[in-house]
């Protein structure tokens, strides 16, 4: 279907499936239960998931296929963003020519930036793109300031333009960003039993450019194109007296991904419109590389699970405090229990960066592929085929889903 | 007149003279051999046809068009494929991969952007690649990971990939260098099928006599980078100077 193969359909269809459901999925424990602290099912979180799911999807398609980290990808999602709230402020809320806008503006950025980097490969190509990152984010911090609005960020105001919009509502507050009449905070609620579940317009317009996104991006992984961009990864040498031109299969992947975070941008700005430097800061950069490295490299669902997963550690984990860890240890003795929560004190909380680090380098050290691999070990360990699938990834290197 | 013209071709790595005045041609749909003892220039000269280096003087024209300051890309897709010391593969993909690729290069050129199309319905291209390692005795090895094939088979892949974009001149770089003799007798049964089949120029660059008198129309000696005999490898046997200069101590 849709031009894939089976197992490829099926994939998106999961893929699709749990990204629609996530409202439910993400809500497993009753509101007001104890462990109603881990729901991650409310609009805010599940936007993150999926928008900077796509950020990670569009990076895989540059490191994952052709091996070339950059480290400077949170520029083009900054620049996406600027783009997107220029757009509002000068056009409509209407978040479909503020997306648009976000993904042109970023990959024209891209091209710019990766024509200069791609000069280079390996760990200078690195430093290249995080320089121009850097560049970008302090430009965008001080010298661009009547662009970006310097340390404030750019923000909406009441005397914008917004030549197809109206500048203020009719009570004389802000218009919100809108899809051709649906607001994107608009969101219903449904109650059933004691779970509350939320959907929200902004949340679903996020998730379909996600699946859209990742039907892309398996195109793309299954084209003579992405087929060329892993040629390059395995030997450049060859690549070069087989006929084939390096550098444009590059710089394509290259502005493709700068897209990909340029369209993540513009989602950002659509669902909150202020844009910030702080987007593109280098460590914003490096958590897509985290992303993508952690969920599995060169796999087509690992970058969406990586990113999952940092991000519901950023947000769910970060809020254990040392009162939630007394009331799991209650059943201890006294001692033993400020013992233990004293042991756990450094993990939890504002100390989720730690927690994160040690599985970060857990994945790696016994996971290189990541938590895809992670999940196919799982699988065969299930399905009993450890022996026969062992056998066969040996002589095989089917790229992992 | 040769489909390749090698003309006064010179270089020098600082003090080092690499290659001086070096004049070779190669006929069209023969197989010549370039031999020489350890430093004589093979390397530096074969360089020089594939844009990896360029000669300080002199010519180098292939169909008449020079090669001279283009990329190695540009070279191939003129009709030159070249065949490396060790074999050059993309190990991480799998044998048929490794095929579609050069069938790819060779129908859409240097850069194409097909990003949406799929591999698996490019039928012709499919067919081509799977003919190609039909012929090479491989098609059973086509979803192997080609990093773990054989020694003698990645050399057969690297030979078959070459093949597959109908060059007209095949650069061979020592292809039996390492090889156990079985697989060594092996690569001479292809290529001199590969001769005797197709429409195609092999130059050769070897070290091992019993494979160059296989295989060899004619043969150019190179000794300390310029060419010290070219005939035919019957003479080039009984030649007292080559005796001297070169088989005289590999005898």
């Amino acid at each position: 279907m849709f031009g894939l193969d089976r197992k490829d359909t099926a994939l998106l269809a999961i893929v699709a499936l749990l990204t629609l459901l996530a409202p439910f999925i993400l809500n497993p424990f009753p509101a007001g239960s104890a462990m109603a602290q881990f729901n991650a099912g409310y609009p805010d979180l599940m936007q993150r998931f999926v928008i900077f799911g796509i950020f990670a999807i569009g990076f895989n398609i540059l490191f994952g296929l052709t091996g070339y980290l950059s480290f400077g990808h949170a520029a083009f999602l900054g620049v996406g963003s600027y783009a997107a709230v220029w757009m509002f402020k000068l056009l409509s809320m209407n978040i479909l020519p503020a997306i648009f806008l976000a993904v042109v503006i970023a990959g024209l950025f891209a091209l710019v930036i990766g024509y200069v980097s791609l000069r280079r490969s390996g760990i200078y190509f690195s430093i290249l793109t995080l320089a121009f990152a850097q560049m970008s984010y302090a430009l965008a911090y001080s010298v661009l300031t009547p662009v970006t609005n310097g340390e404030t960020g750019l923000q909406l105001t009441l005397d914008d333009p917004r030549i197809l919009g109206s500048s203020a509502t009719a009570d004389g507050s802000i218009p919100v960003t809108s899809l051709f009449g649906f607001e994107m905070r608009s969101a219903t609620e449904l109650a059933l039993g004691p779970w509350t579940f939320t959907f929200s317009v902004g949340y679903y317009v996020c998730a379909v450019a996600m699946i859209l996104a990742f039907y892309m991006a398996i195109r793309i992984f299954r084209s003579p194109f992405g087929m060329m961009l892993r040629a390059i990864k395995s030997n450049q040498t060859r690549m070069n007296y087989t006929g084939l031109n390096a550098r444009p299969y590059t710089l394509a992947a290259f502005v493709i991904s700068g897209m990909y975070a340029g369209l993540a941008g513009g989602l950002l700005a659509a669902m909150d419109p202020l844009a910030g430097a702080e987007r593109m800061q280098w460590t914003a950069s490096g958590e897509v590389v985290l992303m993508t490295i952690l969920g599995g490299a060169g796999t087509l669902i690992g970058p969406v699970l990586g990113a999952g997963f940092i991000k519901y550690f950023e947000n769910i984990f970060s809020k254990i405090n040392d009162n939630i860890l007394h009331g799991w240890f209650a059943f201890m003795p006294d001692g033993l229990e400020d013992a233990v929560v004293f042991l756990l004190h450094p993990f939890i909380g504002k100390g989720w960066h730690l927690t994160l680090g040690i599985l970060f380098m857990l994945v790696v050290i016994f996971l290189p592929g990541g938590l895809v691999e992670g999940g196919q070990r799982i699988w065969a360990w299930v399905t009993g085929k450890n022996r026969r699938s062992a056998k066969k990834r040996a002589t095989t290197t089917e790229p992992a889903e | 007149m040769g489909i390749l013209e090698i003309k006064d071709v010179s270089k020098r790595f600082g003090g080092l003279k690499a290659l001086t005045d070096v004049n070779l041609s190669v006929k069209e749909n023969t197989c010549h051999a370039i031999i020489g003892p350890n430093g004589a220039g093979k390397s530096t000269l074969l360089n020089c046809l594939v844009g990896k280096l360029i000669p300080d003087t002199g010519s180098v024209m292939f169909d008449g068009q020079s090669v001279l300051g283009r990329a190695p890309f540009e070279i191939n897709q003129m009709g030159i494929s070249r065949v490396f010391q060790t074999p050059e593969i993309f190990g991480e993909l799998t044998v048929m991969e490794n095929m579609l690729i050069p069938i790819f290069a060779q129908r859409d050129g240097a850069f194409r952007l097909h990003a949406i199309e799929s591999v698996g319905r490019e039928s012709e291209v499919i067919q081509r690649a799977e003919a190609m390692l039909e012929e090479m005795n491989m098609a059973d090895k086509k979803h192997m990971n080609s990093a773990s094939l054989s020694r003698g088979d990645k050399r057969r892949l690297e030979i078959a990939m070459c093949l597959s974009q109908r060059p007209r001149l095949l650069l061979l770089d020592e292809p039996t260098a390492g090889m156990a003799r079985a697989d060594t007798n092996n690569t001479i049964d292809l290529l001199r099928q590969i001769k005797e089949e197709r429409d195609i120029t092999i130059a050769i660059i070897e070290h091992d006599m019993h494979v160059v008198f296989s295989l060899a129309d004619r043969i150019t000696v190179l000794a300390q980078g310029t060419p010290l005999v070219e005939d035919e490898p019957q003479n080039i046997r009984g030649n007292p100077k080559v005796r001297e200069a070169y088989l005289g101590e590999s005898a």
